[in-house]
């Protein structure tokens, strides 16, 4: 039977492999934009530096695309080997997007990033410049389609339970599509990756100039850098506060979980700055308030409430013992299909079949959950707010520190006053991992955010794990992390020689060239 | 008009055509990126300077990328069609589908990477990795379609959780690892092929010995298979289901095994061994054209490559997935798609977006086109 060992390691194997994923496909989707747009410049100026730059930052790109793939792979059959029951349970949905990003996203950008870097020289200018348009066009698409699967599992809508199959079923792929949580989380998370890009483009050369080195081609990288990312960054911060509005609609309880937010406030809510979370005694103690904004952000009006998570809870409590009515409804229906008086009531009791699923952890017949196990399934219906809040303020604190970097380096670069900077050139230096701080922090906080669902209020993560044993998972997990640091450290082992060596040191690359400016 | 258009977008019409859907998209990875792997598999022996192997992995270099999504692709379109399967299979298959895994993550890394550094143990290591990608999938892929043909021990309970009772081990018996030897062969031989396409001198010639060599091994392991198949390889037989209209529920039907079943659809429709034969004719016919006519060599071998495929198939159609410990508990195709709408959605997916594919995919063969020299790789920075 499931274990709770058995749930704790595959969640920790998929983190691990998600969290690894996730430190290469920002920069693959801000890269592969930037140097699309170099080459751009490239081809309608003919200035030589623009495709030395793009043959340059093309390089790094490179290096880090083929650890984007190599754990891709791994995510596309996860599901399958170690989240059987969830594959099951929801494929119906959540494969599709899944499948649609392979035949319309993966495809177009695996098929052409082969002839970005083979075809520099069997390729018109024009013709190359299509050909890095189309890589960047298919990592935004795959982007597009994994969140749009993602956003599903935030927000299941256009899908409803058939008793006959026992799993969930597509009644809208419409509503799928155009779930505003996916589509709110697309341009954000699009948006963190052209980040991601920028702030790397832009401490890199920040680097040559602090050391005086390939002076004319970091002060343009650093230019189209800083514009590009203030545009981006600007995006993201919007679009994470257009995604709490949407949270304050569609997962009250992430958010106030996000907030650390115990008591429903009268309206407008304060928001906590910093506070120390006590979950046990469900309180969040020395806290610094800022009075209304919490209130504005999530509802955008001074006399909406915020839920509070007691309150949550208790709603939670409800739709757990309706979920027991649901599942003993489910039970009638399969054990005699034409009883049409259980199947009525399961339709209408269906929204809460989830929570009644809540209980199996505790009691595996459901039907029969004493007054402490539905306890202590209440308890687990909240996801561990501690880390949500913490995770969620690093998250945005990276995001306005790097707000304000682009901003100084754009004024700067425009005045042309950069190289008088070296303050700021070293702090371009010291931004660069941000993003990928705020990239992963991001991610815990959407995805442990849902817990304990896999899908929200459908589908408990304890429910959704194979039936595998404990030993599978750590031969699977301590192979996964070795391999993937192994290949991480080899990574970056590369990336920083070939960063050093800049430019007119990658083998076979002409020296920073005087540049004729060609008229077109 | 519409009456056809309501045949065509039927249940049973839908989950046939994705049944063709999922021989398609694995027999496009076996054909595409089943060379890739071939080579990989090659490239001990057939390279043996640091130059001849940049050559080799040049010859594939700016293609493999896109080649392997067949494989990304085939895994998404089992989730979205056949979600039972995906399920099913790939956590049943555990231990053998993680290795697998480790094996390809390998790849994009070892193409990479290998030649961004000229340290002779740096680039070792990559063309051992290189090796280990291409080597150990090309068998798995086999032992996995001999254990199919087997059977193997899943079975569900009343909530649809599926358990497997078997191991590791278990799937390494002979008959799997005949199959496994069928498919590393067959895959070495179509990357021989390919290779007599883009090499000259040496290594072509090298190339063409391989060919010879890996078209003999997958043609005695293909007739012992098929063989065994005939001979000692229980089939499994439909006695009654919910139809092929039917909700995706695999226990509302009853199977048994029975000894012969695998020829039943050979037996009712004979024209069918034309399949296994097209394998051994691919296979020979692509011996006969390699030196004269390369790209109608590669064809041969691709046709070999799928008929071997859809030999497995079309024996066990409708049976995907058949229980060994409960046969009743089996995946068919009648009885582990997704939903109509969905099996919908994808279709008009998989119409709009393959033809693309293929023609971008033609478009990047074209501008690569012609052999890699070792003069290329020694002269230009556009290699690896």
């Amino acid at each position: 039977m499931i274990s709770d060992t058995l749930v704790d390691l595959s969640r920790l194997q998929f983190a691990a492999t998600a969290l690894y994923h996730f430190l290469f496909v920002p920069l693959t989707l801000g890269l592969s934009f930037l140097l699309a747009i170099m080459e751009s410049v490239y081809v309608m100026t003919g200035n030589p530096v623009y495709k030395e730059m793009t043959k340059f930052w093309g390089k790094l790109f490179g290096i880090n695309f083929a650890l984007g793939v190599a754990t891709g792979i791994t995510m596309e059959f996860q599901f399958g080997t170690n989240w059987s029951y969830y594959s099951h349970y929801v494929g119906d949905i959540f494969g599709t997007p899944l499948a649609i990003e392979g035949l319309m996203a993966f495809f177009l950008e695996s098929t052409f990033v082969g002839l970005f870097f083979f075809g520099w020289e069997r390729l018109s200018k024009v013709k190359h410049l299509m050909v890095t348009w189309l890589v960047a066009l298919g990592s935004n698409f795959s982007a597009l389609w994994i969140l749009v699967a993602n956003g599903w599992m935030q927000y299941p809508v256009g899908a409803e339970f058939n008793p006959e199959t026992l799993r969930m079923e597509l009644t809208s792929f419409a509503e799928v599509f155009f779930s505003p949580v996916a589509q709110v989380k697309f341009v954000h998370t699009v948006s963190a990756g052209y980040t991601t890009g920028a702030c790397f483009v832009l401490g890199i050369s920040a680097w040559y100039l602090l050391h005086g080195r390939h002076i004319a081609f970091a002060q343009r990288s650093f230019a189209i850098a800083a514009a590009f990312g203030l545009a981006s960054v600007l995006s993201v911060i919007t679009l994470g506060d257009e995604s709490g509005y949407e949270l304050g609609h569609v997962q009250k309880v992430k958010l106030a979980a996000i907030e650390g937010m115990w008591e429903t406030h009268p309206p407008p809510a304060p928001f906590t700055v910093i506070g120390f979370i006590d979950q046990d005694n469900m309180r969040t103690n020395h806290a610094i308030e800022v009075p209304w904004m919490m209130g504005l952000i999530a509802t955008r009006s001074l006399t909406e409430p915020v839920t509070g998570l007691k309150d949550l809870s208790a709603e939670h409590e409800r739709r757990i013992r309706n979920g027991m009515h649901a599942y003993a409804a489910l039970q009638q229906v399969r054990a005699n299909p034409a009883d049409a008086a259980a199947k009525a009531r399961l339709k209408e009791l269906s929204d809460d079949l989830g929570y009644g699923l809540l209980l199996k952890r505790h009691a595996p017949n459901v039907v029969d959950a004493t007054e402490a196990q539905i306890a202590l399934a209440v308890r687990d219906a909240l996801p561990p707010v501690k880390p949500l809040f913490w995770a969620f303020r690093i998250m945005v604190g990276a995001g306005f520190f790097m707000l304000v970097v682009f901003v100084l380096a754009l004024v700067s670069s425009s005045r042309r006053a950069i190289m008088r900077q070296r303050w700021l050139l070293k702090l371009a230096v010291v931004a660069i991992p941000m993003p990928w701080i705020a990239s992963e922090m991001g991610w815990l906080v959407a995805e442990l955010g849902r817990q304990p669902w896999t899908v929200a209020e459908v589908l408990p993560t304890w429910m959704s794990v194979s039936s595998l044993s404990v030993g599978d998972l750590v031969f699977s997990l301590c192979g996964f992390v070795l391999l993937y640091t192994a290949l991480l450290v080899v990574e970056l082992y590369l990336m920083l020689k070939f960063a050093r060596k800049g430019p007119a040191d990658v083998p076979g690359h002409p020296a920073a060239q005087a540049s004729a400016p060609s008229i077109a | 008009m519409s009456d056809l258009l309501a045949l065509l977008m039927s249940y049973e019409t839908l989950r046939v055509i994705w049944w063709l859907f999922l021989g398609v998209l694995l027999i496009g990875f076996a054909v595409m990126d089943g060379f890739d792997l071939g080579i990989g598999a090659l490239l001990p022996v057939i390279a043996r300077t640091d130059d001849e192997r940049r050559v080799l992995i040049n010859t594939i270099g700016p293609t493999w990328e896109g080649n392997q999504v067949w494989f990304v692709l085939g895994g998404g379109a089992i989730f979205a069609a056949f979600p039972l399967i995906y399920a099913a299979a790939f956590s049943g298959f555990f231990v053998a589908l993680i290795l697998v895994l480790f094996a390809l993550i390998l790849r994009p890394v070892g193409f990479d990477y290998r030649s961004k550094l000229p340290d002779p143990r740096w680039r070792s290591t990559w063309d051992w990795c290189l090796f280990v990608g291409g080597f150990v999938p090309a068998l798995v892929f086999g032992v996995a379609f001999g254990n199919l043909l087997q059977g193997v021990p899943l079975r569900f309970d009343a909530e649809m959780r599926v358990f497997y009772d078997g191991n590791f081990f278990g799937l390494l018996n002979p008959f799997a690892l005949v199959c496994g030897v069928v498919s590393l062969a067959m895959l070495a031989m179509h990357g021989a092929v390919f290779l007599q396409l883009k090499t000259v001198g040496e290594l072509h010639a090298r190339a063409r010995r391989w060919q010879g060599i890996a078209a003999l091994v997958y043609a005695s392991a293909f007739a012992v298979a098929g063989l065994w198949l005939v001979l000692g390889i229980d089939g499994y037989r439909l006695v009654s289901f919910a139809g092929s209209e039917g909700a995706s529920n695999p226990l509302a039907k009853t199977a048994v095994r029975e000894a012969g079943a695998w020829l039943a659809n050979y037996r009712a429709a004979p024209l069918l061994w034309l399949i296994p034969a097209l394998g051994f004719a691919g296979a020979a016919l692509a011996w006969r054209l390699g030196p004269r006519r390369p790209g109608w060599a590669f064809v041969a071998s691709a046709v070999s490559v799928g008929a071997t495929i859809l030999t497995a198939a079309v024996a066990m159609f409708p049976f995907m997935l058949p229980s060994s410990i409960a046969p009743s508990h089996s995946l068919t195709v009648w009885d582990s798609t997704s939903s109509l709408l969905t099996l919908r959605w994808m279709f008009c997916m998989t119409v709009l977006f393959l033809p693309l594919i293929i023609l971008y995919t033609s478009w990047v063969f074209r501008v690569m086109r012609g052999p890699v020299t070792l003069d290329d790789v020694r002269g230009s920075d556009a290699h690896y």
